[in-house]
């Protein structure tokens, strides 16, 4: 982007460069998170009407929706959209794609190229996967388990799974990026323990990335040869084993749900002890609880099959360390609230935003701690408890990290403030919204209704009617952000460069930064979270 | 209420009640204390608060390790209690009766020792440990009986196994759990538990031409066994008398127990178990012999060992 005038003032990154072109090629990790958020945000309501037409269709026994064939597809659609083409790149490749070098004094990624690739193999996934899951989709949920995915599904499998396998390859691109930047490009006198827990947290989601991600590429490729040439690695009736696709399925969704999480216990590690003036509680625990929840996460793929027929001592053996990996997350939990104690707390949106990731995060860990003890599972596992879990976990944990992400910075990359009022009623929304859709799931999930049913016996009717009823609100919680944050572009109040008096290099660049993000490279000479001057006042609290 | 919906049908289900309960007591005490502590900080410590702050925590170690230390204990015994529970719930009592399971897309056929049939229901007597031998014939499925929380995958290509004893005569909800296909929703059913007297009648009045293993007697001629397996053959072959239920030395030095998986896996697979001092000679029938024949044939050569009762 060649600069014809000298101004006074350095352009931003938004005004430098107007034509679509200068989008569409653009190296600037800035542009291309914004790039990246608009596309992960029509994936997002993609996999929301999907999932508003599952809670229309079981507010009645028989299925509203009437063809059990229609909405087996709909439930796989919402599965791979939400978890393949939302959940897991979300925030890494918006939030962090954004921040990252901000955050560290960089002018950039590391492989700005590179990263320009990983969106469009990212589009060319989503494209893939959309065009399948349109032309008539699939009917295997997003689990793909064989032999049903292999031998017996109709539809469109392999494009599915291909749509998958080229977007993993934007993930791991992304992951790369991160790790390289992470160690080589921070800022004189930005030591390791100088690094907000943010980046240390990416910094472990990019590791599972580059390290969980080709081992679902392996799999899907064997799905898809199975499938395509028969060549009996996961079909019985040739030697095949069920089981091996499971334990390769797992190996890496389950390190994908710390890909989900790890990057929201980041980002609330940024906003709580902005907005409790005061510094994070035990550092240094925090730092590790994330390495050490990433390198756990990788040995615990077997508390999804507890009931699959893998060995009894197998199952016992990853019971435990699925409590193992719940320790560092009660850990970060205290911590937070430790951050709070004594502070003087504000309560803007990105705040209502952190707490409620706080509160729902936790709720979901701890109904994990019911599925991760083994008599409990063989009861609880593949009902309406453990959608209530994981959507607690994913939904409500990971979407209002990432809502609380997009205020805090939104400032930053707008350059526009949003509105504060109607933003906190949105959160508490959210908040409210969302307990009413799962709660209710909870108790199904007891009672014994299965997941993927799309008709059920009557008894179950007065729960579902009340969960679908919550996904109303929840629907409208989700839709206020897009009107209002919209709103906000054009008529928002300019941004400052640190409305929120916080600590980190990114508040010390303009709002929108230059394209180079800072005019000198700035040094480093104190930890992250000096809030140690407990009278600064916000700038508009 | 949820009770009402929910009986406590076998006698796992107190147990696995007792943990959950557990479980929500811990759960909840955590979540009370999280929420409370939020809500107590957040009107505590709000920045227009005139509260004196006093001196902020410097020294954030001991809380560390004290928190971590708990957490780790407690979780310690969530395991230990779920772990002891699902080892019980794996291994079942040696007078269990058995029945077959064979699930497909989208049915359940149960095939009782007496020769009695029946599809999306399962009729079992009260106070009798009941062991459910499973298997599929297309996707992989999944035998959920809420009442009696538990459930279990059942895979094609293998036998697994399910016990429970059914305490509380009644109708239950069976679900298949595993998703299967289109009409996963539709593979429902109905757990019958009766009383002694009920079961025996239900079990005459559902009697049909045989037994399984009497059934299983001509499928052993048809499908060839008798030619080496019956002790007249030219074939140098194991005996099958008495061979259900005891161990077998096996060629590469092991030895394992001849229970219903072994003797699928002999019949299907007969290459990877070969029995010490015999030669690996035994076809595979696996795809000659439908999973209805092989519950036939493995009740009949259970009934050549008479002295042990499953």
């Amino acid at each position: 982007m060649s600069q014809t005038v000298t101004a006074t003032r350095a352009l931003s990154y938004l005004e430098d460069g107007k034509t679509l072109r200068s989008w569409l090629l653009t190296t600037d990790h800035k542009r291309i998170a914004i790039l990246y958020a608009l596309s992960i945000t029509v994936f997002f309501f993609i996999g929301g009407s999907a999932a508003a037409l599952i809670r229309y269709n079981l507010i009645t026994p028989e299925g509203a929706l009437r063809s059990a064939e229609t909405y087996n597809r709909l439930f796989t659609m919402h599965g791979v959209i939400m978890v393949w083409f939302f959940l897991v790149p979300a925030a890494p490749v918006t939030i962090g794609n954004f921040v990252i070098p901000l955050m560290i004094g960089a002018r950039d990624l590391a492989f700005p190229k590179i990263n320009l690739m990983s969106w469009y193999l990212f589009m060319a996934g989503g494209a893939c996967a959309l065009y399948a899951l349109f032309a008539g989709g699939v009917d295997t949920g997003w689990t793909f388990y064989a032999p049903l995915s292999s031998n017996y599904a109709q539809g469109h499998v392999v494009a599915v799974v291909a749509g998958i396998f080229i977007s993993g390859f934007s993930t791991i691109a992304t992951g790369l990026n991160f790790v390289v930047t992470i160690h080589r490009l921070r800022a004189p006198g930005l030591t390791w323990y100088r690094l907000p827990v943010f980046i240390w947290s990416f910094y472990a989601t990019s590791v599972i990335f580059l390290l969980a991600t080709p081992v679902l590429a392996i799999t899907l490729v064997l799905l898809s040869f199975e499938r395509i040439f028969h060549v009996g690695v996961f079909d019985p009736r040739i030697g095949g084993d069920p089981l091996l696709f499971q334990h390769m399925f797992w190996f890496y969704s389950h390190p994908a749900v710390y890909i989900m999480v790890l990057p929201g216990m980041g980002i609330v590690s940024q906003i709580i002890p902005c907005f409790s003036r005061k510094e994070l509680f035990g550092y240094k625990f925090v730092v590790w609880c994330s390495i050490a929840i990433a390198v756990i996460g990788f040995f615990v793929w077997g508390h999804h099959m507890f009931v699959s027929g893998q060995s009894p001592y197998a199952s016992i053996v990853f019971s435990l360390l699925s409590y193992f990996v719940a320790v560092p997350s009660a850990i970060k939990v205290f911590n937070w609230l430790g951050t709070m104690h004594k502070g003087r707390i504000h309560f803007n949106a990105p705040m209502i935003y952190a707490l409620g990731f706080v509160g729902l995060f936790t709720s979901g860990g701890l109904t994990g701690l019911f599925l991760a003890a083994l008599a409990a599972d063989v009861h609880l596992h593949d009902t309406y408890f453990v959608i209530a879990h994981f959507h607690f976990i994913m939904v409500g944990g990971m979407v209002s990290a990432y809502f609380a992400a997009l205020h805090f910075w939104w400032p930053k990359i707008t350059g526009r403030m949003y509105p504060e009022t109607i933003a906190r009623g949105a959160a508490l929304l959210m908040f409210l919204g969302f307990n009413f859709t799962f709660l209710p799931q909870y108790i199904l999930g007891y009672l014994g209704m299965p997941r993927r049913y799309h008709s059920y016996p009557p008894e179950f009717q007065v729960l579902n009617v009340l969960s679908s009823a919550g996904a109303s609100i929840l629907a409208a919680a989700y839709a206020l952000p897009l009107f209002y944050l919209t709103w906000s572009l054009f008529r928002g109040e300019r941004a400052p460069r640190n409305p929120w008096r916080a600590t980190g290099l990114e508040w010390t660049t303009d709002s929108p930064p230059i394209t180079k993000n800072f005019l000198v490279t700035p040094t480093v000479t104190s930890g992250p979270y000096d809030y140690n001057d407990p009278h600064t006042k916000l700038a508009d609290v | 209420m949820i009770w009402k919906l929910l009986p406590d049908a076998s006698s796992s289900a107190w147990e696995t009640d007792g943990l959950l309960a557990g479980l929500t007591l811990v759960t909840g005490a955590v979540l009370l204390l999280v929420f409370w502590l939020m809500l107590v900080y957040a009107i505590r410590y709000r920045d227009d608060s005139p509260i004196d702050r006093g001196k902020i925590a410097e020294k954030t170690f001991r809380f560390e390790i004290s928190w971590t230390i708990a957490t780790l204990v407690i979780f310690f015994g969530l395991f230990v209690w779920g772990a002891d529970l699902y080892a019980r719930l794996s291994i079942p009592p040696k007078d269990a009766d058995q029945i077959f399971v064979v699930a497909k897309q989208w049915m359940w056929k149960v095939e009782h020792p007496g020769g009695q049939k029946e599809i999306n229901a399962l009729h079992v007597p009260v106070n009798t440990p009941i062991e459910l031998v499973m298997t599929s014939e297309d996707v992989i499925h999944d035998f959920f009986v809420p009442a009696f929380r538990i459930k279990r995958d059942v895979l094609p290509g293998q036998y697994e196994t399910m016990w429970f004893t059914a305490e509380l005569p009644g109708t239950y909800h069976l679900f298949c759990a595993q998703f299967c296909g289109t009409d996963h929703a539709a593979m429902i059913g109905q757990v019958v538990v009766q009383t002694q007297s009920d079961f025996a009648n239900w079990l005459a009045q559902n009697g049909t031409s045989g037994t399984l293993a009497q059934q299983g007697a001509p499928l052993f001629i048809r499908y060839g066994c008798s030619g080496c397996h019956s002790g007249n053959g030219t074939v140098r072959a194991p005996s099958l008398a008495g061979l259900y239920g005891s161990p077998v030395p096996l060629s590469d030095g092991s030895v394992t127990t001849a229970d219903d998986r072994y003797l699928r896996d002999a019949i299907l697979q007969p290459k990877r178990q070969v029995v010490a001092g015999f030669d690996p000679v035994m076809p595979s029938f696996a795809g000659v012999i439908p999973e209805e024949d092989l519950i036939r044939l493995i009740a009949f050569i259970q009934s050549l060992s008479p002295e042990r009762p499953r």
